[in-house]
């Protein structure tokens, strides 16, 4: 379905340094039992960010007030595993918009495409200072920049280019999705179906 | 002779169009649905007022999260019927073969694909499961999807792709005895990381691949996302056609013969480049198994866990994190701790020459006092085969408690979880923290390693404790 158009996001940030979060953590596979697209962001980090009684666990990053914003900086190799597209739903419907990595796990990363949250993939020596700026002001503000590919902190303006394709970028910019895109050419896919 | 890779062969033979600058609109021939990340796909379609454009090429099977108990009764937990339920409406709405549950061909959808003949070489094959790779072990490009992907599929028999490089890893040489191909899969990931395939898609080839049957192959593919991969393949070859010829969806008469004569065509060419390459002695490979919480975390089972040496940073915290989540400490030895569970199942190790392997070691054998063990048949056929070659009897013996096929502990998404702070050895995929419950501590190994850890109640290589 069409999703919300992703030009320039300015965001405080929520730090998650820690490394191979895999989409179980991002999700457990007991929260994946809807059949519909909603509520997944109370279950988001469900085991880090809760206790078994249900209480929120102090330490964990989404617990400290001092933390917030529409963008997560995480460590590297974010969203391995499972292909669970909940794992976006779950980070799409807590609030945030961007997550910004040094690697991230490919499946997660088409997924993230596909509905409208902008995966950012920057070297692990500006996601380091991205954390320090982070935890020495959590005020800090990071600018994404979509049309010009770039990821700026604000406070010391230090900034960094990241890849995305021409059409996926056309797609996140416009709030296209690939499904429309696919419809449009249904006689060729036709025609290539009959080859076969 | 044009110097292509096999996994080129199948890309270019599936591409409809190429976007400039963007990825390609790929063909797929056989996707499989299963109950939990399909129902939004198909409620989308409602939304947006389309149907199934092929439902020929669309194949069903409840899996993730049925009950492994009663499973002629109604599904107790709520939510689980309801996706069930749903998966059913969904399948007669739009005219889509369904291998219901209890029925003969009922189980984990990586099972039932080429039990069935359904994967074949040279395919597209996809799924919302990461472990579609498994079709790979046939020479068909088979890769796990999200629930976008098996709506765009659903609706147009294609998806938006973007070709991966390619990566060789090769094995040569013969393994020794009590080494299986779960092993080879453990000792890969250890290697490269649980990091080290992202971005790839993996051919694996060598000597050492080529003598493996179909099922052994299918491990092995099983596991390529758990080095990030998107997928890998082995190219088709007599092992191959043979497993195929005669199954249910399998070409038959003069068709057959055409297939096979495609089939032989799908190989890697002499002097193709690969973006990445790996070579692997197999006698260096022991029974292997995971101390960690990632995939990438193995060591042999005779082997000590990794010292925090020349660790820093983020890297050395994630490290001690995952230690301290598992109870061990860097530098230990693994071999003898105790155990609490022992899980055979997944569509990793759910086959049954798996279950065949494990009964042999453990018959006339009783599993020890401290051990609950499972064992759960990947689908009925595995089940109704483990019935007739007087396996269940044999592992009845031995204390294991047989359940019914689906995908059970390895994900714990129905009642089979292992409780926190316990530990458990499996047979499926992955370890991360609390895939198999909350709380609980998983380790992967092969059926062989499982049936020694299930006898002696500790860690255990199997090597040391059956003969022959």
């Amino acid at each position: 379905m069409a999703y919300d158009k992703f030009t320039v996001l300015r965001s405080t940030a929520v730090p998650l340094p820690t490394e191979n979060v895999d989409t179980d953590q991002i999700i457990p596979a007991r929260f994946l039992k809807a059949t519909e697209r909603e509520g997944f962001g109370d279950n988001l980090f469900r085991d880090w960010r809760y206790d078994v009684e249900g209480n929120p666990k102090q330490d964990f990053v989404l617990n400290d007030q001092t933390y917030s914003g529409k963008i997560l900086v995480s460590g590297k190799n974010f969203g391995s595993g499972s292909s669970r597209e909940h794992a976006v739903w779950a980070l799409y419907d807590y609030g945030f918009r961007c997550v910004v990595s040094s690697f991230f796990a490919d499946i997660f990363k088409n997924n993230c495409l596909n509905i409208g949250v902008l995966p950012v993939t920057i070297s692990a020596a500006f996601a380091d200072k991205l954390f320090a700026a982070i935890l020495a002001n959590p005020k800090t503000e990071i600018e994404i920049n979509l049309p010009e590919q770039k990821i700026k902190l604000l406070s010391t303006g230090e900034s960094e280019s990241f890849d995305i394709n021409e059409y996926k970028k056309d797609n996140m910019t416009n709030g296209f999705d690939d499904i429309d895109y696919l419809l449009n050419m249904s006689s060729e896919i036709d025609a290539f179906a009959a080859g076969k | 002779m044009e110097k292509t890779t096999l996994f080129d062969k199948i890309w270019d033979a599936h591409v409809v169009k190429s976007v400039p600058a963007g990825p390609d609109v790929f063909f797929i021939d056989k996707h499989f649905i299963h109950e939990v990340t399909s129902p939004v796909a198909f409620l989308n379609l409602e939304k947006r007022g389309i149907g199934v454009k092929n439902p020929s090429r669309t194949v069903a099977t409840p899996d993730h999260n049925v009950p492994t108990v009663d499973q002629d009764k109604t599904i107790k937990d709520k939510l689980s019927r309801m996706q069930v339920e749903r998966l059913r409406e969904n399948c007669a709405r739009y005219n889509i073969e369904l291998h219901d549950l209890g029925s003969a061909h009922h189980g984990i959808v990586h099972v039932i694909g080429p039990e069935l003949g359904i994967t074949q070489p040279g395919m597209t094959i996809v799924c919302g499961d990461s472990h579609t790779s498994t079709h790979g072990a046939f020479g068909a490009i088979a890769f796990g999807i999200g629930t976008s992907e098996v709506e765009m599929v659903l609706a147009t028999q294609c998806i938006m792709q973007s070709k991966a490089k390619k990566m060789r890893i090769t094995v040569d040489g013969v393994l020794e005895k009590g080494v299986t191909s779960k092993d080879i899969i453990l000792y890969i990931i250890a290697k490269i990381s649980a990091a080290g395939a992202t971005g790839y898609f993996v051919e694996y080839a060598g000597s050492a691949i080529q003598s493996l049957s179909m099922e052994a192959r299918m491990t092995i593919c099983n596991m390529s996302i758990e080095m990030g991969a998107r997928g890998g393949l082995i190219a088709p070859d007599e092992t191959t056609f043979n497993y195929l010829e005669g199954k249910q969806y399998a070409p038959k008469g003069a068709e057959w013969d055409k297939a096979v004569a495609y089939w032989k065509t799908l190989k890697t060419n002499e002097g193709a480049i690969f973006d990445k390459e790996y070579v692997f002695d197999a006698a260096d490979i022991e029974p292997m198994i995971t101390y960690g919480t990632n995939p990438g975390m193995g060591i042999k089972v005779k082997g000590t866990i990794p010292t925090t040496e020349g660790m820093e940073g983020s890297n050395k915290i994630s490290y001690l994190k995952s230690l301290e989540y598992m109870g061990f400490a860097p530098g230990e030895p693994v071999k003898g701790k105790l155990v609490d569970y022992v899980f055979v199942g997944s569509c990793t190790n759910g086959r049954i020459e798996d279950i065949r392997s494990v009964a042999q070691f453990v018959k006339g054998h009783k599993k020890a006092d401290n051990i609950t063990a499972w064992i759960v048949p990947g689908s009925k056929e595995v089940e109704k085969m483990a019935h007739e070659e007087g396996l269940v009897k044999i592992l009845e013996e031995a204390g294991f408690e047989l359940r019914q096929p689906g995908c059970s502990a390895c994900l714990a998404m129905n009642d089979d979880k292992i409780p926190a702070g316990k530990y458990a050895v499996s047979t499926s995929n992955r370890n991360f923290e609390g895939r198999q419950g909350p709380g609980a501590r998983t380790m992967l190994a092969s059926p062989l390693t499982v049936a020694a850890v299930a006898i002696t109640g500790r860690i255990t290589d199997p090597r040391e404790v059956f003969e022959n």
